[in-house]
């Protein structure tokens, strides 16, 4: 987040392809994910429809592989609140990630960009993070990579659901380690210097104190605001 | 009371619906609060440090709950993305490092 552009993004097909192929290193990871979860929802008991529908319209796939464990037969307003309390729980770092991409998206019209947000995943917020670090100005480079992605999610699904136990045992061949690998490969190019080793050093012993004392998914949201304020408070 | 009410056959249908409003809302709640934040350089400057804060905060405590051969997997991918910045060759070579320590870890250990 070198400069911000204060004009308005291009939406350009050229920059819907580049972002495309962009998010290609994780379609990998996003088939095998999507397949677990396929096969995890038959086990729930949740119709081909319900799981379709589930990928369509949360598009996130820790919070639906954890909300699988709080499925349930009989539906109360106790269950409903809980599966939402989790799904907020398990997404809590995508305001903190939409906070970051903020400036880069400010002029874009308010429907334009309520649409690409629908499709904002952890996949095309790092391409786009990278791509507006270079200078990058269209928005389709985002859009793009996002709705790639949704369709894969959501195609990906089904082959899980009807194979089942095919994804029974996702750690052979280590595939349970293919986002998080893509994810630390992409980071990568996003260091700057002293700033960030300081800032990124804050929010790893920060997270790791937090994933020792708490369950859940608190430990990213701790981590990452605490490397923000690190990185706030250096000067430079 | 609540735990009387039953939601029926709308039940997973409303389950699915709540949940998917609740991550929209997580989607648009950052850039909605923040383009009422004044981007002061202070601001600035934790923003740029967010990105890299969140992938650590997100991998690290991970990697080390998925035991030695995942740690060292990722420390492999982060190599060779500094060498060669390739996602895709960063990838393989994850891949082949966590498969390999997994089957010898297991040969290890194996009774």
């Amino acid at each position: 987040m070198t400069k911000t552009t204060e004009t308005q993004l291009a939406l350009t097909r050229a920059g819907l392809v580049e972002g495309m192929r962009l998010i290609l290193p994780f379609v990998p990871g996003v088939v095998i994910f999507a397949s677990a979860f396929g096969a995890a929802a038959v086990q729930k008991g949740l119709t081909l429809g319900q799981a379709l529908f589930m990928s369509g319209a949360v598009y996130a796939g820790a919070a639906q592989l954890v909300s699988l464990e709080l499925w349930t037969r009989h539906w109360t307003l106790a269950s409903l609140l809980a599966i939402t309390a989790v799904a907020a729980t398990v997404n809590a770092r995508m305001v903190l990630m939409g906070a970051a991409l903020q400036p880069w998206l400010k002029g874009t019209p308010t429907p334009l960009n309520a649409v690409n947000l629908f499709f904002f995943t952890d996949a095309n917020w790092i391409t786009a993070t990278r791509y507006q670090m270079k200078g990058g100005t269209d928005l389709g480079v985002m859009l793009g990579g996002g709705l790639f992605l949704w369709v894969v999610w959501v195609a990906a699904t089904l082959p899980g659901y009807l194979l089942g136990s095919l994804m029974r045992d996702p750690k052979v061949v280590g595939f349970d380690l293919v986002m998080p690998i893509v994810f630390t490969a992409m980071a990568i190019p996003l260091w700057k210097g002293r700033r960030d080793s300081i800032a990124w050093g804050v929010a790893g012993v920060v997270a790791l104190t937090v994933s020792q004392l708490f369950s859940g998914y608190a430990f990213i949201v701790a981590g990452a605001l605490a490397g923000a304020l690190a990185g706030a408070f250096i000067d430079d | 009371m609540t735990e009387q009410w039953s939601a029926g056959e709308a039940g997973p249908f409303l389950a699915i619906l709540a949940m998917a409003a609740v991550t929209y809302v997580c989607r648009i709640l950052g850039v909605v609060l923040m383009s009422r934040v004044p981007l002061t350089p202070r601001v600035r400057r934790g923003l740029a440090a967010l990105p890299g804060s969140i992938i650590v905060a997100t991998v690290l405590p991970l990697a080390l709950r998925s035991g030695l051969p995942a740690a060292l997997a990722l420390v492999c991918a982060g190599l060779v993305m500094l060498w060669r910045r390739n996602e895709l060759l960063a990838l393989a070579v994850g891949l082949g490092v966590v498969t390999l320590a997994r089957a010898l870890g297991s040969m290890i250990t194996a009774p």
